[in-house]
């Protein structure tokens, strides 16, 4: 809770220098009479008031990260500390329990052992929460006061404040590059360490997929992953599709072309429903609800070992999530056609069907085609409905009615199992992501590529 | 309609301008049956939600009347006032009165159908009005998860006879549970309770918020109003659009390896989640915001310069104040899909069994989804119809969310 704390104080010292910049602005403004200042006089508040929270924000950002590890290693350093075990899970148990106890989060140590440290803790802790709150006790009252000495009638707080704003703007639409970085980042490093124990040939084009997270070590003929693309692409590309490319494209083509305006406020909304459902929602609903129908349609038909988690369910749930999103992507690409094609159509006779099947659709293709790949970038990397419905065991059929699992399955899998982090199991789960990050990242750049292309063709 | 007018009308004519007109009833036909299709299977969905989880706002409850004044707990009003009251109260004897109490009204089969914790209640209830102490009252308690399916016709067949034998007598009967809303999650069907998942999703949507919107909208202002023409310009935006696309597990794993790894004590906790889900959700605000910021009219601008207003007060002065309502709404929008996202929050570990709510931002928690996400995994029975209803408000939630976004977007939105 103490950065909360600090943060608290900044804004109090950060008001406090607001306050006073501002009455000195006016104090200036009443002294030099007719002559005008050089701002107005709110600018020289937030002048000074940035001045006293940029430094204290920037300090306690560093100090949240650098405290802990202080007071860790100061209390490393303390006598009770040195009959700790050496290394692992048990040093760090009690290590936790005592700084429970002595930040008042815990009555009492479970451990006889951490009894010692909680009074090295409780000591550390206060001395890093005093040297926190002076150095920001300082840091506001020395950047306050050089901010403020600085004022003077003729001094142009409007453009530094604007000049720090414009720093601040330019900071937040980095935040979007940092965080492709950082995904970049962080499956790249984990990839090549799981590269490093199990061959990308093996990887890539295996055809056994069965980690075992508790062996010892790495058996690479059971990392192929060959199994869990063909899920990937037989629930996401394929069965998926077959559901919603029809139904998403004619829903478009009804909305736009024939329902009357009552109908499509009601209708369109009624889409927009079906999208804002969330994942996990549709996953229950495949697994309770689709999955037994799909099955005993299957007994019906004469198929006696249907299991009860199948692909084809999986595949019709998320092939309905997706339905909303070929439609407005359609919609938008129709919308886009110039009205007088669709004019020249009908004046010549065609009928609104013939319009649409010979004119419409065939110049709204790029379009359709840029939403599709959108949408099968969406399936592959929908994670909750296979989890829930399309099951764990990796086979590498072509029969909808078995269990199929999916990369997105697995990378779940693996990560929420019992296995360290240093395992290639755990880790072949970055490979997976990368997989898919690299995968959805290639649909993504073509279709916006297309669309872009295509409205320029026709403004 | 003589023949000479109308020559070229032939027999083949007719005949194929018949099939024309058919063609075209078939195909609006199709394009109907697909709208129908989306709408009945959100119907289908909807109500097998509602149908199942009604029942999940109920529970078999046993009817026990306790009456304190003869039963002799001897406890100082003071103690009451303490936190741990709950437990003064067991060693006060109070586990061993319901039972008394339970065995008198339902004999003795009966009251060992009690739920384990079934005192709790009264304890509770206690706490709350110590007055209670001087009179009598007859208490609705949950009865085991067993016998709570034998009042359903499921579970073990020797427990059905008595079921129904006490709830001909009207001392077993499934109530509306109000406390549903107030508990956390637990392993007994019976008293669990969705409270401890909503507070871990309302704190985490706090944190979502508080990240995601201003650095949603500050991106969106900087790069519809300010940012030059070049290559750094173009790649922002590249990734912005991209993020916008990517899998929402990816981001899953990068809160696993990014702030998992610097901030290791808080595995689970609203704060990494919030932090993550804003990742995912700024790229949505980002782009709403540029839309909303590009609908303001050019001479708004032009007017404000001309004025002498500098570029910066242009923008936080006019520009952002008419753009905001369509921010809102794209804010709103994002967030409602930040509030029912499941996959990222599994890998960051926000799936752990927590039988307390949440008391701040850094405390283990689990959300709404992946409560349901939990429950759906049991094999209890008694745990489908929590499911639904655990579904239910995650959709109320959203419609409302959505609503207000719609509210909005009609509201204030204006045409230049």
């Amino acid at each position: 809770m103490s950065p909360t704390i600090l943060l608290l104080l900044a804004l109090g010292l950060g008001l406090a220098g607001w306050l006073a910049a501002r009455a000195r602005a006016y104090g200036f403004k009443r002294e030099v009479g007719s002559t005008r200042l050089a701002a107005l006089p709110n600018y020289y508040a937030w002048y000074v008031a940035l001045w006293v929270l940029i430094p204290i924000v920037v300090f306690i950002a560093a100090w949240s990260f650098i405290a802990p590890q202080m007071v860790t290693s100061s209390v490393l350093a303390s006598p009770a500390a040195a009959n700790l075990p050496e290394f692992g899970f048990l040093r760090n148990t009690m290590l936790n329990e005592a700084m429970a106890v002595a930040t008042g989060q815990a009555q009492a140590v479970f451990n006889p052992q951490a009894e010692g440290l909680v009074e090295p803790y409780r000591e550390a802790i206060g001395q890093s929460r005093m040297i926190g709150l002076a150095a920001t006790l300082i840091l506001g009252f020395m950047g306050g006061a050089w901010a403020f000495l600085r004022i003077r009638p003729d001094f142009a707080a409007r453009t530094k404040v604007e000049r720090v704003v414009m720093g601040i703007l330019l900071l937040a639409s980095l935040v979007a590059i940092l965080t492709t970085l950082g995904i970049l980042a962080s499956l790249t490093f984990e990839t090549i360490r799981f590269f490093g124990m199990v061959s990308p040939m093996d990887f890539l084009f295996g055809t056994h997929w069965g980690p075992d997270p508790m062996a010892a070590t790495a058996d690479p003929s059971r990392y192929g992953a060959i199994p869990l693309f063909w899920g990937t692409i037989f629930i996401g590309a394929i069965i998926a599709m077959i559901v919603a490319i029809p139904l998403g494209l004619m829903s478009a083509i009804y909305l736009t072309q024939y329902a009357s305006p009552t109908w499509r406020a009601w209708l369109k909304p009624a889409l927009e429903i079906l999208a804002g459902v969330p994942t996990v929602v549709y996953g229950y609903f495949a697994a309770l609800t689709v999955a037994p129908i799909v099955r005993d349609a299957a007994v019906a038909i004469g198929i006696s070992n249907a299991s009860s988690e199948s692909a084809l369910a999986a595949g019709v749930v998320m092939g309905v999530m997706i339905i909303p999103f070929v439609s407005s992507m359609a919609d938008d690409s129709i919308a886009a056609v110039p009205q007088a094609m669709r004019d020249g159509s009908l004046a010549m006779g065609a009928t609104t069907s013939e319009t649409i099947k010979r004119v419409l659709v065939p110049a709204a293709l790029p379009g359709i085609v840029a939403g599709i790949m959108l949408a099968i970038s969406r399936a592959i990397g929908e994670t909750m409905i296979v989890v829930m419905a399309a099951g764990a065991a990796a086979n590498l059929t072509a029969n909808p009615l078995e269990a199929m699992t999916t990369v997105t399955f697995q990378i779940v899998a693996m990560l929420t199992g019992e296995g360290s982090f240093d395992h290639p199991a755990t880790l072949s789960a970055f490979a997976l992501g990368f997989v898919l990050f690299l995968v959805t990242l290639g649909l993504n750049f073509i279709a916006l590529r297309v669309v872009k292309r295509f409205r320029e063709a026709y403004e | 309609m003589s023949e000479a007018t109308h020559s070229t009308r032939t027999a083949r004519f007719e005949a194929r301008i018949k099939k024309r007109y058919a063609a075209e009833k078939r195909f609006k036909f199709i394009g109907l049956g697909a709208i129908v299709f989306s709408v009945t299977v959100l119907a289908i969905l909807l109500v097998s939600m509602t149908m199942n989880g009604i029942g999940g706002f109920q529970r078999a409850e046993l009817t026990v009347p306790v009456d304190f004044r003869t039963a002799g707990l001897t406890i100082d009003a003071e103690r009451l006032e303490d936190a741990d009251a709950v437990q003064a109260l067991e060693t006060a004897g109070l586990p061993m009165l319901v039972e008394s109490a339970a065995e008198e009204a339902l004999g003795a089969e009966g009251a060992q159908q009690l739920g384990g914790d079934a005192w709790r209640e009264v304890a509770q209830a206690i706490v709350a009005d110590p007055a209670l102490l001087q009179s009598e009252k007859t208490f609705h308690l949950p009865a085991n998860n067993a016998f709570a399916a034998a009042l359903r016709g499921e579970g073990r067949e020797e427990l059905r006879p008595l079921a129904k034998q006490l709830h001909d007598k009207g001392l077993f009967e499934r109530r509306f549970d109000p406390g549903f809303l107030a508990r956390s999650d637990a392993t007994d069907p019976q008293v669990v309770g969705i409270w401890g998942a909503l507070k871990g999703s309302i704190l985490t949507m706090l944190i979502t918020l508080a990240l995601a919107f201003p650095i949603g909208v500050l991106a969106a202002l900087y790069l519809e109003e300010y940012a030059p023409k070049n290559r750094w310009t173009d790649l922002i935006e590249v990734s912005i659009n991209n993020l916008a696309a990517v899998p929402s597990i990816i981001f899953g794993l990068l809160g696993l390896a990014v702030f998992l790894w610097i901030f290791p004590y808080y595995r689970s906790a609203p704060l990494i989640g919030g932090m993550t889900l804003a990742l995912m959700t700024m790229p949505v605000i980002v782009i709403s915001g540029r839309n909303a910021i590009k609908a303001v009219p050019p001479s708004i601008r032009d007017g404000a310069l001309a004025i002498g207003a500098s570029p910066v007060q242009v923008v936080f002065h006019h520009v952002l104040p008419l753009a905001l309502p369509g921010i809102m709404t794209g804010t709103i929008i994002g967030m409602a899909r930040a509030l029912g996202e499941t996959a990222p929050l599994l890998m960051i570990g926000m799936r752990a069994f927590v039988a307390t709510p949440p008391d701040g931002f850094t405390s283990p928690a689990t959300v709404l989804p992946v409560q349901i996400f939990l429950w759906s995994d049991e094999i209890d029975r008694g745990f489908i119809e929590r499911t639904s209803a655990a579904i239910i408000i995650l959709l109320v939630f959203l419609l409302v969310m959505n609503g207000l976004a719609i509210y909005l977007r009609n509201r204030f939105e204006k045409k230049w």
